[in-house]
């Protein structure tokens, strides 16, 4: 079988599904009385043990197996989580997420799993020591009665048809030439949970999975949806013979509770099963009630999405999205093209239909680039677990509340946001909370709080981690900052608070007193600083001894396509950023004048140095000192201003931006990228940040 | 065994010069360079190659040679080696050729001042005719252009 062509499928999903993993483990330990939650988590567990079974991933499936046995036991009543559950079920996460990294690198997906393994039956034996013998007599019941359902099924059955749902007896019968029996029952299993609930299955699910039953295998099933429906969803998977549905009325389920009395009288190991269940009924039933309406609930919700919502997403390879932008990009720059002969040719309808073509493609590159948006949340999502981690190895307490995690952001910053992210967030849980001790003594409470916000405004996106630790402590900045030779002691008297704050992000520089392994070894702020600035990106960072700090971090919503001034310079031509211009204009060579050197203006009531472009990149045809008046643009960083001296204004534009390749990209300098004009020729982009010092 | 390969043909100062057909990924006329400031002379500056910014280096004054004016005969051939796509500006580029591996010879120490090391081999056609290869992997090499930026500060 060609297995390779469900690889790819499998990495997703397989992704998917340890995410959800993740994310509901950390649920469940905030609440870890809501068996709904585990029910997701088994679930999850569930599937991904199945696709990995299926695709001969015999370590993925061979712990996944285990975790479920605990979750079930844990579903049911029989086990209650703790410390140490919790601690070897995310041991267990790492590893399979271990093992899927090895799979997506091209791996076997091999593992150490034996000591998670064996560590995750000890936590079932240990629980279920004292009913040892209910289990021996679970299994005998199996073999005794074989769809004989104990009371809290019967509970289920009953209380949902009481809610209105449909109970149906199925029975499912595969080809006799299948192959693949557990693969065929395992998608006949995914079609009934899309749609409901599967109350109890013969054999048991797990043995489904490991291809122990002969043809056939039958499920009592919850569910809103039709019986015409269900039966051509488990039809539609192929090598399936027949599909037999036996609706399940009151009666049926009455008789259904009798063979079980009866079989409670034959035997006496079965009676301790009774008991057994009785014991666990108590925790079972209020939860069976609570629960019942409440799995009712999100059953039918994710039924009437999946419906509608299936369909209408696809997955798309993201190289397919990186040519269609390309191709995209070409067509703009035709576009432009177009409108420059059409303004030349200069008749009607040729004007009208270019003009046409120029909304047409101003839409299309609205849709295009929104194909290329991604919620943050996909670089968001690993930070909760991120966090517990490490509040956990520092014995901390930090609560991570996120904020604006649907904001979307072109898909290469995502991709290069992760690891400045990562650092911040290590930086504020290690550096900026206090340890408990430190808090409570502060008089705030002995969980820190880091605050991760994500928010669009303008053209930007905001990205913002704030916790209520200690504050940047100014002096000592200073101090480090002098000792290692960021700065003089000259320049240290003339620095604002928020610039001190800044000097964190130089090279070199480390405050941690203790050198710990999760931060603190210099290196880091400034790599933060200058990826982020790679991608247009900006830095800043707000304090208040004593009450927290803020890193704010400004993003461009996209990479690819750019608003542009473009301007000549002799026969050269340059594009400007739009968003680092603050203004146009014109000014007189002799209101330039010089101060200690350096040339400078007065531009509204402040003195703004003066830049020559020309200069800068030893223009061969343009000087501006011949002239008597020249253009200026000024533009900004930060809250620095500066006027560069142009020759003249080509016009506004949006233009694509292309790299200039590799062999030149490291002498870049005060070049931040290639352009491609209407005429067909190539402009530069200047970077205004290299402009200003 | 002596195996087969196809090679691209240009001339360089009236001599001819070769690059294995495989690394070569078109042969364009002349078009208009954008200068790319603060690069080492014989960087040239960048062209659209349909869509693709492309850096082209005059290969006369990467070998040293001096540079002439572009004729109707010159060409760039666009090389792709090392991960890089880089335009060659030459002289003219007007033949493939077939030359057997047996023919190359390991090129003389001292060979007409370019510098042995961006060359792999000299090929024997015919009685009269030399061919030299040219070692891509060293003629892309970055590390000059990062010696000559520093040397520029």
């Amino acid at each position: 079988m060609e297995m390779n062509q469900y690889m790819s499928i499998f990495i997703d999903e397989a992704n998917d599904h340890l995410q959800s993993l993740n994310e509901n483990m950390l649920r469940l330990e905030q609440q870890p009385e809501d068996i709904s939650i585990v029910q997701i988590i088994f679930r999850s567990a569930h599937t991904l043990k199945g696709m990995s079974a299926t695709m001969g991933f015999e370590d993925l499936a061979a712990l996944t197996h285990e975790m479920e046995n605990v979750l079930d036991l844990v579903r049911n009543g029989k086990l209650s989580m703790n410390g140490n559950i919790f601690d070897t079920l995310f041991k267990c996460l790492d590893a399979l997420e271990a093992m899927v990294q090895d799979v997506i690198n091209g791996g076997t997906g091999k593992g150490e799993v034996t000591e998670l393994v064996e560590r995750l039956k000890a936590i079932v034996k240990g629980e279920d020591g004292g009913k040892g013998a209910a289990k021996a007599a679970n299994k005998e019941q199996a073999i005794s009665a074989s769809l004989v359902l104990d009371q809290y099924q019967l509970s289920v059955l009953s209380q949902s048809m009481e809610s209105g749902h449909r109970a149906y007896y199925i029975d499912v019968k595969v080809r006799e030439d299948c192959l693949l029996k557990a693969a065929r029952a395992y998608m006949v299993f995914d079609v009934l949970e899309r749609n409901g609930e599967v109350v109890k299955a013969h054999p048991s699910v797990q043995e489904i999975e490991q291809e122990l039953f002969e043809r056939s295998f039958s499920v009592y099933y919850i569910t809103q949806v039709d019986e015409a429906v269900l039966r051509d969803g488990i039809s539609r998977v192929s090598e399936i013979e027949s599909v037999v549905l036996t609706p399940v009325d009151r009666d049926s389920l009455a008789e259904l509770g009798r063979p079980q009395a009866s079989s409670v009288s034959t035997s006496d190991a079965i009676k301790e099963t009774a008991a057994a269940t009785e014991s666990a009924a108590p925790a079972a039933a209020p939860s069976a009630e609570n629960g019942g309406g409440l799995r009712a609930a999100p059953a039918a919700s994710s039924a009437a999405p999946a419906g509608n919502a299936a369909p209408r997403t696809i997955r798309v390879d993201i190289e397919r999205l990186d040519s269609l932008m390309n191709l995209f990009s070409e067509l703009l720059i035709d576009r432009v093209r177009l409108e420059q002969l059409a303004s030349e040719v200069r008749r009607n309808d040729l004007t009208e239909t270019v003009e046409h073509m120029a909304r047409v493609s101003a839409d299309l590159q609205n849709i295009v680039l929104k194909l290329r948006m991604v919620p943050v949340e996909s670089v968001f999502n690993r930070f909760p677990r991120m966090v517990r981690d490490l509040a956990k190895s520092l014995d901390k307490k930090v609560d991570l509340v996120i904020i604006g995690a649907e904001t979307e952001l072109d898909r290469t910053v995502i991709d290069e946001i992760g690891d400045p992210l990562v650092h911040l967030i290590r930086n504020a849980v290690d550096h900026g909370i206090e340890p408990i001790t430190e808090r409570i003594k502060a008089g705030k409470s002995e969980v820190g709080t880091v605050h991760l916000r994500a928010y669009h405004a303008g053209n930007h996106v905001f990205i913002e981690i704030e916790e209520d630790g200690k504050g940047i402590n100014r002096p000592k900045v200073l101090e480090t900052a002098i000792k290692r030779g960021v700065v003089t002691v000259e320049e240290a008297k003339n620095l604002s608070d928020d610039e001190v704050n800044m000097l964190i992000f130089a090279a070199g520089f480390s405050t941690a007193d203790k050198v710990s392994d999760i931060s603190g070894r210099g290196v880091g702020l400034d790599v933060v600083k200058s990826k982020i600035s790679s991608l247009g990106g900006h830095v800043s960072v707000h304090s208040k001894l004593g009450s927290g700090t803020r890193f704010s971090i400004q993003l461009p919503l996209t990479l690819s396509i750019i608003a542009a001034m473009l301007i000549k310079l002799g026969s050269e031509k340059y594009a400007f950023p739009l968003s680092s211009i603050v203004e146009t204009g014109s000014v007189k060579r002799s209101d330039i004048r010089t101060l200690h050197g350096n040339r400078i203006i007065d531009y509204r009531q402040s003195i703004i140095p003066v830049v020559s472009l020309a200069a800068l990149i030893d223009s061969p045809d343009y000087r501006d000192d011949d002239e008597t008046e020249t253009e200026m643009i000024v533009i900004r960083k930060g809250d620095k201003l500066a006027a560069v001296l142009v020759d003249e204004f080509i016009g506004q534009n949006e233009i694509v931006l292309k790299p200039l390749g590799k062999y030149l990209n490291a002498n870049l300098g005060i070049v931040s990228g290639a352009t491609i004009l209407g005429d067909g020729q190539v402009a530069l982009i200047v970077d205004p940040n290299a402009l200003i010092k | 065994m002596a195996e087969e390969m196809k090679v691209i043909v240009f001339t360089l100062a009236q001599e001819e010069y070769g690059i294995e057909v495989d690394k070569v990924r078109t042969i364009e006329r002349l078009v208009p360079i954008t200068r790319v400031p603060k690069t080492p002379a014989f960087v040239k500056g960048v062209i659209n190659l349909r869509g693709i910014v492309i850096p082209v280096i005059d290969l006369r004054g990467r070998f040293g040679l001096p540079e002439t004016d572009l004729t109707e005969n010159s060409r760039i051939i666009i090389v792709a080696a090392n991960d890089l796509e880089v335009g060659f500006i030459v002289d003219s580029a007007n033949d493939v050729m077939d030359v057997m591996s047996d023919t190359i010879e390991n090129p003389p120490e001292v060979l007409g001042g370019i510098k042995a090391k961006y060359l792999s081999g000299v090929a024997k056609i015919g009685e009269s005719r030399l061919l030299i290869l040219l070692n891509l992997v060293e003629v892309l090499s970055r590390n000059e252009i990062i010696q000559l930026e520093q040397f520029g500060e």
